[in-house]
C-alpha cells in the first residue's frame, strides 16, 4: 500500500512546501493582474479558494463514476459551474469587489491551479483528503495575493487595504500599482522564497 | 456497459445537473445584481442633473435619454449615457444637460479602464467639476494644459500626464451632444 502522508503535512504544503505560486508557479495570470491593492489580492484569492474547496470535494465524491476518458471535460464543468456561482454572488452582494476584479473572476475557470489540483490529487484520494489539501493550496495562494497586494499598494499608493499609513511627504511609486510592478514584486518574492529554501536545506 | 455510453451518460448528466444549479442561483441572485445596477444608474443621473424630482426615460432611436423633471413636470435636465475611446478603450460617460443644451449640469464617469494613477484621474471631482457650466456652442471647449483656463466657461485643465484621457473626455463630451441635441431637436418637431 502507497504510504500516505499525515493530514497535517498535506495542509502545509500548499502554504509553503509546494505553495502553488511561488513554488508551483501555478496561477500567475491572476497573481499578476489583480494584485494592485490588498483588498482585490484578498478576494481573488478568497474566490479561488472557494472554487478549489468545493471542486475538490464534489470531485473526490464522484471520481469513481467519472470514466477516465472524459475526467478533464468533467471537471472543466464543475470547475465552470462553481465560479459561476462566484462570479454572480460578487456580482449581486459586493458590486464594488466584482467591478475591480472584472473579467478575472470568469476567468477562474481557466487558473490551472484548480484543475492541477482535481488531476493531481482529488481525483486520487479521499474527500478529507482532499479538502485539506483544497484548503492549504487555497491559503497558500490568497497569502501570496494578499502579501503581493500589500507590498504594491503600500508603494504605489501609499496605503493598505485602503487605510493611508505612509507620511504625505511619500511620493508613491506609480510603477507599482501598473503591470511592471507586479512582475518586479513577484519576481522579487519567488527569489526571496528560494533563498529561503536554500537557507533551510542548508542547515 | 460499454465505455462510450458510460461516457456520454456522465457528461450528459454532470452538464445537466450544472445547468439546473446555475438557473436556480441566477434566478436568485438577479434581482440583485439588476438593483446594483439601477442605483448605480440613478446615483449618476442624480449627480449629473440639477436637482430634480424624478425622471423619465425617454428613447429615441438606440439612445436613451434620462429627463429630469421637477414636481410640476417642468424639464430641469436631460442625462445619456456616452461611449467613446479614451486613451484605452470603452471609456462610457454620464453626461446632463440643462433643457436648451447649452450647459453642461455634469458628468459621471461610468466606466473606465485608464492607466492607474494617471487617466484614471478623470474620476476625481476635481476634474469632473470643471465641466459643470461649460458652455455648449459651435466652439469646442478647450483642453489646457498645465495652466487654468482664462474662461471657466470655455475650457478645462487637462490632467497632468494624462492629456489624451483630458481630451477624449471632452471629445467624447461634445460629439455626443451634439448628436443628442439634433436627436432630441428632430424628435420634438416631429
Amino acid at each position: 500500500m502507497r504510504k500516505q502522508t499525515t493530514l497535517s503535512k498535506e495542509f502545509i504544503k500548499g502554504i509553503w512546501e509546494s505553495n502553488p505560486v511561488l513554488i508551483q508557479l501555478l496561477g500567475l495570470c491572476p497573481t499578476l493582474a489583480v494584485t494592485n491593492a490588498a483588498v482585490n489580492g484578498l478576494a481573488m484569492g478568497m474566490a479561488t479558494t472557494f472554487v478549489l474547496l468545493a471542486s475538490s470535494v464534489l470531485i473526490s465524491l464522484i471520481r469513481k463514476l467519472i470514466p477516465a476518458q472524459v475526467r478533464i471535460a468533467s471537471y472543466i464543468v464543475i470547475i465552470a459551474t462553481f465560479v459561476t456561482v462566484v462570479d454572480q454572488f460578487l456580482a449581486a452582494f459586493t458590486p464594488d469587489i466584482s467591478k475591480a476584479l472584472g473579467a478575472f473572476i470568469p476567468l477562474i475557470v481557466v487558473n490551472c491551479l484548480i484543475l492541477g489540483r482535481q488531476e493531481a490529487f482529488s481525483s486520487k484520494n479521499n474527500v478529507g483528503r482532499s479538502i485539506v489539501d483544497g484548503l492549504g493550496m487555497g491559503i497558500g495562494f490568497t497569502w501570496v495575493l494578499v502579501l503581493l497586494g500589500s507590498i504594491r499598494e503600500i508603494l504605489g499608493a501609499g496605503s493598505i487595504f485602503e487605510i493611508a499609513i505612509m507620511p504625505e511627504t511619500f511620493n508613491t511609486w506609480l510603477v507599482m500599482i501598473l503591470p511592471p510592478g507586479a512582475f518586479l514584486t513577484l519576481g522579487l518574492m519567488i527569489g526571496a522564497a528560494n533563498w529561503i529554501n536554500e537557507k533551510r536545506s542548508e542547515v | 456497459m460499454s465505455t462510450s455510453v458510460k461516457m456520454m451518460i456522465t457528461l450528459t448528466l454532470i452538464a445537466g445537473i450544472s445547468g439546473g444549479v446555475l438557473s436556480i442561483w441566477n434566478g436568485y441572485t438577479e434581482p440583485y445584481i439588476e438593483k446594483n445596477r439601477l442605483e448605480i444608474l440613478k446615483k449618476a443621473i442624480s449627480t449629473v442633473l440639477p436637482e430634480y424630482d424624478h425622471y423619465d426615460e425617454m428613447f429615441i432611436d438606440e439612445t436613451i435619454l434620462y429627463i429630469g423633471k421637477d414636481t410640476n413636470d417642468q424639464i430641469v435636465g436631460i442625462a445619456f449615457k456616452a461611449v467613446g475611446n479614451g486613451f484605452s478603450p470603452d471609456l462610457t460617460l454620464m453626461i446632463g444637460v440643462d433643457p436648451s443644451f447649452t450647459n453642461i449640469t455634469g458628468i459621471e464617469v461610468l466606466e473606465q479602464t485608464e492607466t492607474p494613477g494617471l487617466g484614471n484621474k478623470i474620476e476625481d471631482a476635481s476634474f469632473k467639476d470643471q465641466f459643470i457650466g461649460l458652455i455648449l456652442d459651435q466652439t469646442k471647449p478647450s483642453v489646457i494644459k498645465n495652466k487654468k483656463p482664462k474662461d471657466p466657461k470655455r475650457g478645462i485643465q487637462a490632467i497632468s500626464g494624462a492629456t489624451i484621457s483630458s481630451k477624449a473626455v471632452m471629445d467624447i463630451m461634445y460629439d455626443q451632444v451634439n448628436t443628442v441635441r439634433e436627436l432630441f431637436k428632430h424628435y420634438n418637431s416631429m
